[in-house]
């Protein structure tokens, strides 16, 4: 059954990425234990709004943890305490009356901060710009039957797929790696028949795109798998290390 | 040669080789660990593998010169990445909350060095021999460097155990993490397995540092005990 | 009055697309570079069409309010897409596609459209898959479909529970391949604030770059707008929390016709509103129903007992009852108001009393929970995260909440406004789902239009525009551009007592009790009269702090809410206006006696189109009526 909550939320504040950041201390009260984290926010941030206090600056968008537009680090965790669930869907319930919670943005090089908890992803863009497609015109398609796909095959494809593009992964990450999220969009396109031509070329551009966006390397804590909203599985990181390697011997050693 | 500059350069190539080189340095890690272990089995055996070993000439120092190649690798190689893993997260967390990261995989780069360091110590007490010259004088019977009684005697001292079994526990801490880690990069550790090998790998890591330590331990506990010299 | 014309090729209707496509106008690929296409938007709709025309040649510049495009809320379109490729074998068609569609829509959409729709439906599953949408399979390798909303064949493909998702990134990654190639310049956390328009024809948008707080004018040979529905002038739907009305209705303002604002869909399957803080609804997949079955107790009195201590004969299985043949699988528009009705019978359960049960317990007892776990698994799951609630052991509690759109801006068969110039796709216009969409039908009318559509018809205006270009030294875009900042200043220079929010849940409170699932000429006479007050409290009380110049979701929110009170007002019109019950929109007026809703062929079988003159309360109703010259208009029965 609902109840209320009253809370102690120390929020990251940056006006911008010039400007120095800090935490700021604010009260949030009567917080019904029904409500998802946003909703929390949201009235802190109307409170906030009555005080003639700039509101906090969050992404959010579908709230239905398939966008992947929202961020935040809960308590040192990306998405908070609960796994496979986004910050959207994390509501209320799992805090407990008095608890003081530290709200901080995701932390990563290549995620340059823009306001308060709010970063630029668009390195991620550049590394999906870089091969995370098929090159398939409009038109040009032959039956989606005629190429049939084992159903192992699709399953492990669709669990790849699942990726939001959040970048949770890289913001957990110690080393700031965004491998997870190169290794779903790989994996999902070399598993299936359509991705064939161009896997050689997708998993070198990719790796390249992302290296030179400055994230870290892996180093294998599985921190990523953890706070993973999609539940993409580390094992996809193991998989694209093989890609890769393939892929840069085949490049280099010709055999037409 | 450009294939393999870029290949290197790359995040995943430089993984690559850290867990080639490791898993070369694993296998010698074990290798070493089951010829040490004929210790158990008298003087008689070590000696003979010793001296085999010794008889293999300019190969022993092939195989020597590889293995310090792949340990020089190793450590180059990881400290690039550590540089660059820095590099990649300038603001750290106020909070720091880590889900799945264990003692071992946080402490990799601090474990490796003092290891690094050990191996030097330990090269220098039991292969160059540089701190008790006279060990290279000490025979068996059969007239055969008796590398068996100066193992024992060289574990006699409390703190040169003590300094063995901290490097034997950090390497083995390093491998529990090493272990599973190779069986990642390396592109193997499918869905099926990952979990198996993310369970096995401490304690194939634990049983090296028993294999490893129960020969001090036994030198120190008298229950082996060196020829007379 | 202007007439609309909705260009419609003739001849026979199997025929009519096959003719426009060849009598359509062609721009020679050298050329295509020379012409620039702004695409706003990029969910199914506007990613698939700007990657198309990218991939054509053509220059385009997409906008998105997101940070990246694959967060458009297509994304989170659950159930699947149709297409009429019978690979089931149970006697789909195109033709059966078409009916099932214009039946759904309670004959209120065009027969031509329609009939496009269902024709390329095929090419979108193959272009899809082509794509590497991981679309699920049998066994044998091949592609598996399940019977979705109201259809009595297995024509719906699907990707688990996130179909929209995978069809959103296959587009998406099309369009990333074109952002590559340097054919589409993509212009993210950026908003569309108004439409240029230079000796009536649409040539430009002004927009905020949502990050730095700068007002830019851009400037094209034509503009595509796939900016989506209006459902959150709602406040509480089942939209993204982004979504909202201002590129279409500033289109509106500028000269494009708004068409049928009052149809809305109002989806059954969603979990309840649980308080007052509460910040969208969310939706789920109305796949359940194959499996569930709707009840609230026969007695008011129960409706406060746990559901396990109803007996069975006290449970009213209020769809089983009323529509015997398609049961709990009755169409979105005949649940939803069905459920409203036990609702205000008082016989709703759960603490609001604004819900009913759908429960699982008699499937779970045939199949076994494993059976149930392994087809609705994740929505399981999804409803624990909001509720706390297991629904395998207490029947979930849904009630309907507003989900999609049918009404949009007027087009024609090109996809083009009665503003030259101006496209409109996928949700954001009017076109295909008449009063009602079907499920599955939301996913390929957004990619009908961006992949199979749009590229074939841009021609026809762009061959009309040779040598007219204009660029933004044009006054019109200077003019337009100081309008929006003046306005935004505006806004900031208010500093009233109460925040944007609250003015927006006021008006979608308003409007869900007035202009909801059940209308009323009183009703919808009250909204008009209350809106505009609502719309004055808001330009003299509204607290929007921060700066222009600077990153400020208050100041974007402020815009939006805005515009949804000037829209909300023409929606109301709109529905006041229609003087029938049909499909979404149910005059309380105009049922039988059973309850059901009544159409009024005779005079309302047409598409009202609304110009605004100044005053949105003095819009002008224009008509195009719909001839039905291959489907029989009948009285949409489910029973």
């Amino acid at each position: 059954m609902s109840h209320q909550l009253n809370l102690t939320l120390k929020v990251w504040r940056q006006k911008n990425a010039g400007t120095p950041g800090k935490f700021v201390e604010y009260p949030a009260q009567n917080i019904p234990t029904d409500c998802s984290f946003l909703e929390m926010l949201d009235i802190v941030n109307e409170s906030l709004v009555q005080q003639n206090i700039e509101p906090i600056a969050f992404d959010h968008d579908c709230r239905e943890g398939i966008c992947g537009m929202c961020s935040l680090v809960i308590n040192g965790v990306a998405h908070g305490p609960e796994r496979a669930t986004t910050t959207c869907q994390l509501h209320m319930r799992h805090f407990k009356d008095g608890d003081t919670i530290y709200i901080e943005p995701w932390r990563v090089g290549a995620f340059p901060l823009i306001k308060d908890l709010i970063v630029d992803r668009n390195a991620l863009e550049r590394i999906q710009q870089a091969g995370g497609f098929i090159s398939a015109r409009a038109g040009g398609a032959p039956d989606a039957n005629s190429v049939p796909i084992p159903k192992q095959n699709a399953d492990a494809a669709m669990d790849a797929a699942a990726c939001i593009g959040c970048g949770a992964c890289a913001a957990a990450c110690p080393n700031s790696s965004a491998m997870l999220f190169v290794a779903a969009k790989v994996s999902h396109l070399a598993l299936l028949p359509q991705g064939q031509p161009e896997r050689t070329r997708r998993a070198l551009k990719m790796v390249k795109t992302m290296d030179s966006e400055g994230f870290g390397n892996c180093t294998n804590y599985y921190e990523c798998e953890a706070v993973c909203p999609a539940e993409i599985k580390s094992s996809f990181i193991s998989m694209l290390n093989r890609e890769y390697v393939f892929a840069a011997a085949r490049d280099s050693v010709s055999m037409i | 040669m450009k294939a393999i500059i870029s290949f290197y350069q790359s995040s995943i190539g430089k993984k690559w080789i850290v867990a080639l080189t490791g898993l070369v340095l694993v296998g010698f890690v074990t290798g070493h660990m089951i010829g040490n272990l004929q210790i158990f089995l008298g003087p008689e055996a070590l000696n003979k593998y010793a001296a085999f070993l010794q008889g293999l000439g300019e190969l022993l120092w092939v195989i020597r010169g590889v293995m310090l190649a792949c340990l020089g690798i190793h450590i180059i190689t990881t400290v690039l990445l550590w540089i660059q893993n820095n590099a990649a997260t300038p603001q750290k967390y106020a909070v720091n909350n880590p889900q799945a990261a264990t003692i071992a995989a946080k402490t990799m780069i601090v474990s490796g060095l003092i290891v690094a360091s050990f191996v030097v110590f330990h090269l220098l007490h039991f292969t160059t021999l540089s701190l008790h010259p006279e060990w290279k004088l000490w025979e068996d019977p059969e007239g055969r460097h008796d590398v068996f009684s100066l193992v024992i005697v060289g574990f006699r001292d409390p703190y040169t155990t003590g300094f063995y079994l901290l490097g034997l526990f950090l390497l083995c801490l390093h491998l529990s993490h090493g272990i599973q880690s190779f069986i990642q990069t390396l592109g193997v550790r499918t869905r099926k397995i990952a979990e198996p090998i993310s369970f096995a790998s401490p304690y194939i890591a634990g049983l090296i540092f028993l294999g490893y330590a129960s020969i001090p331990m036994a030198s120190i506990l008298h229950l082996i005990n060196p020829l007379p010299h | 009055m202007a007439t609309l014309d909705s260009k419609i090729p003739s001849g026979p209707l199997e025929k009519k697309w096959e003719k426009h496509k060849f009598d359509s106008k062609l721009v020679n690929p050298a050329n295509r570079r020379k012409y620039t296409v702004i695409v706003v938007g990029s969910g199914l709709a506007g990613a698939s069409a700007a990657a198309s025309l990218g991939e054509m040649g053509y220059n385009v510049e997409c906008f998105c309010y997101q940070d990246s495009p694959r967060r458009a809320h297509s994304i989170a379109a659950q159930g699947g897409i149709n297409a009429a490729k019978n690979y089931p074998n149970d006697g789909d068609s195109v033709q059966r596609l078409f009916y099932d569609t214009i039946k759904g829509g309670d004959f209120r959409a065009r027969e031509a459209n329609v009939y496009r729709l269902a024709e390329v439906s095929n090419s979108i599953i193959d272009q899809c898959t082509a794509m590497g949408v991981p679309f699920a399979r049998e066994y044998g390798g091949l592609l598996a479909n399940r019977s979705f909303g109201g259809a009595q064949v297995s024509r719906t493909f699907y990707a688990r529970g996130q179909t929209g998702q995978q069809l959103l990134l296959g587009a998406y990654s099309g369009l990333c391949n074109q952002i590559a190639a340097g054919t589409v310049k993509m212009h993210p956390r950026t908003e569309m604030l108004d439409l240029v328009v230079v000796d009536g024809h649409a040539k430009g948008i002004i927009v905020r770059d949502m990050v730095t707080g700068k007002i830019e004018a851009y400037a094209a040979d034509t503009v595509l707008l796939a900016t989506g529905g209006y459902g959150n002038v709602f406040y509480l739907s089942t939209n993204a929390k982004g979504c909202n009305v201002t590129a279409t209705w500033r289109a509106h303002k500028k000269g494009a016709f708004f068409a049928n604002p009052c149809y809305t869909q109002i989806h059954p399957t969603c979990i309840p509103v649980h308080g007052d803080f509460q910040s969208k609804l969310t939706l789920m997949s109305e796949s359940l129903r194959n499996d569930g079955r709707v009840w609230v107790p026969k007695k008011k009195e129960d409706c406060g007992k746990p559901p396990g201590e109803i007996a069975e004969e006290d449970r009213d299985y209020y769809l089983e009852r009323k529509y015997p043949s398609f049961g709990n699988l009755a169409p979105r528009d005949i649940s939803s108001r069905a459920a409203k009705q036990v609702c205000d019978e008082g016989r709703g359960v759960g603490s609001t009393k604004l819900g009913v049960y759908l429960d699982f317990s008699a499937a779970i007892k045939r199949l076994g929970e494993n059976v149930i776990r392994e087809r609705y698994g994740n929505l399981f799951d999804m409803y624990h995260k909001i509720t706390g609630e297991d629904a395998y052991k207490v029947p979930m509690r849904i009630f309907p909440a507003v989900h999609y759109t049918m009404g949009g801006l007027w087009v024609d068969y090109n996809l083009m406004s009665n503003l030259p110039g101006l496209h409109v796709l996928g949700e954001a216009n009017f076109s295909d789902h008449g009063a009602n969409r079907l499920g599955a039908s939301a996913l390929m009318q957004g990619l009908a239009d961006g992949y199979f559509v749009m590229p074939y018809t841009i021609g026809n205006y762009l061959t009309t525009q040779t040598g007219k270009k204009v660029t933004t030294d044009h006054p019109e875009f200077a003019k337009a551009l100081e309008e929006v900042k003046a306005r935004t200043e505006q806004l900031l220079a208010i500093k009233g007592k109460r925040s944007v929010d609250s003015f927006h849940r006021e008006l979608g409170l308003l409007l869900w009790e007035k202009c909801g699932m059940g209308r009323t000429e009183q009703s919808l006479k009250e909204a008009l009269a209350k809106i505009p007050q609502i719309r004055e409290e808001f330009w003299k009380n509204v607290n929007v702090l921060g700066e222009s110049n600077d990153l400020n979701q208050s100041l974007e929110m402020a815009g939006r809410v805005a515009d949804f009170l000037e829209f909300g007002e023409l929606m109301c019109l709109d529905a006041l206006e229609r003087r029938e019950s049909c499909g979404g929109h149910f005059r309380e007026e105009y049922q039988f006696p059973d309850g059901e809703a009544k159409r009024d062929d005779e005079n309302f079988a047409h598409v009202a189109a609304w110009e605004y003159v100044g005053d949105i309360a003095k819009s002008v109703r224009h008509i195009e009526p719909l001839n039905y010259e291959n489907v029989h208009l009948a009285v949409r029965s489910y029973k």
